[in-house]
């Protein structure tokens, strides 16, 4: 899932102070999930502004919405009808539905209300960790299922470096040798000899590199 | 067994079952203070319900400051369920806490748009 991780109060509060009318609109997916953006967070969000608010002597209109996915044009086209009720809109979606929410409705200014992070796990709750870069060029075959271009600090594709001490990378002793856990878990599988294959040069084109990406897929576009 | 009248109770089945968002709509109905009663830290019947409610007590305190509410208006309390005296000492504490703090800052708001 996309992690994405609250936004202090006072920064949305900075963004939105002059608006009157705002709609707190969360995300029913990836950011329920991670406890960043949804039903909930909207209710404890629009609690805080309107307190917030009332405390200025204001009595400023917040209303909760939380769609299913703020990704697709369906579930946007819920709120359609209501948009222009409001002079701010404060998306708790991750930064994909914050976007897609400024591209659909023009005339109303959107404010994130979460910082967008990575896509990750959750190992435990309240901790969420990285897993994959989207690099466009899946290499999970080969690496026991270990990802090395989103768990190796330098991205190696033959790893590991001269850094990894026990276990343990040399950018933050906290973390995890990728590396390490590749060999391990070859060595589990008995495919150490995919290990002593050379990786090629990857191709780099479907990362960030080639600037954004999209995947056109005519067999089910209508 | 007395305690001060100002305070109203709402029983829970464990303060587990306490959110913060019960907390901050409290204060957002205009309550001066809302304060949480638990059992002993490692006696929870549930075991870790208690330790959940004072984080979110807590994670009330965080957000009300942001607002500038005082933080303390919220608190956690804990006792056996035995303890009545202690229950009223902690009424009364949390009684003064608040009479010293004054009303909630968002009334004064609220009785003008009412």
């Amino acid at each position: 899932m996309i992690v994405a991780d609250r936004k202090p109060i006072e920064e949305i509060i900075g963004e939105i102070n002059d608006k009157e009318n705002i709609l707190i609109l969360g995300c029913n997916e990836c950011v329920t999930v991670c406890e960043a953006g949804g039903k909930k967070e909207v209710g404890v969000l629009a609690s805080a502004l309107r307190m917030n608010f009332l405390k200025q002597g204001r009595e400023v209109k917040i209303d909760e919405i939380t769609l299913e996915r703020q990704c697709d044009h369906e579930y946007l086209e819920e709120i359609r009808d209501v948009i222009d009720q409001y002079d701010a809109v404060v998306s708790l979606a991750c930064g994909v539905g914050v976007q897609f929410m400024a591209e659909k409705y023009h005339t109303t200014p959107i404010y994130p209300g979460v910082n967008t992070c990575f896509m990750g796990v959750t190992e435990e709750r309240g901790l969420w960790t990285e897993r994959c870069q989207g690099c466009g060029q899946c290499i999970l075959a080969r690496t026991g299922g270990l990802c090395p271009v989103s768990r190796c600090a330098k991205r190696l594709f033959n790893g590991p470096c001269g850094g990894s001490t026990q276990g343990k990378c040399e950018v933050n002793k906290e973390t995890n040798c990728v590396w390490q856990l590749i060999i391990e878990q070859l060595k589990a599988l008995g495919r150490m000899d995919d290990y002593e294959e050379i990786s090629p040069i990857k191709d780099w084109s479907t990362d960030r590199a080639g600037g954004p990406r999209k995947v056109v897929r005519e067999d089910v576009q209508q | 067994m007395q305690y001060p009248t100002s305070i109203k109770i709402i029983r829970v089945p464990c303060t587990g079952k306490v959110d913060l968002l019960h907390i901050l709509r409290a204060f957002e109905k205009g309550a001066d203070g809302v304060y949480v009663v638990g059992c002993l830290e490692g006696d929870c019947h549930f075991n870790n319900g208690n330790f959940r409610a004072r984080k979110r007590v807590e994670q009330a305190q965080k957000i009300l400051n942001t607002i500038g509410i005082e933080g303390e208006r919220a608190q956690m309390y804990n006792l056996s369920s035995s303890e009545g005296p202690r229950f009223a000492e902690f009424a009364a504490e949390m009684d003064e806490r608040i009479r010293k703090l004054g009303p909630n800052p968002i009334k004064p708001a609220k009785q003008k748009a009412a």
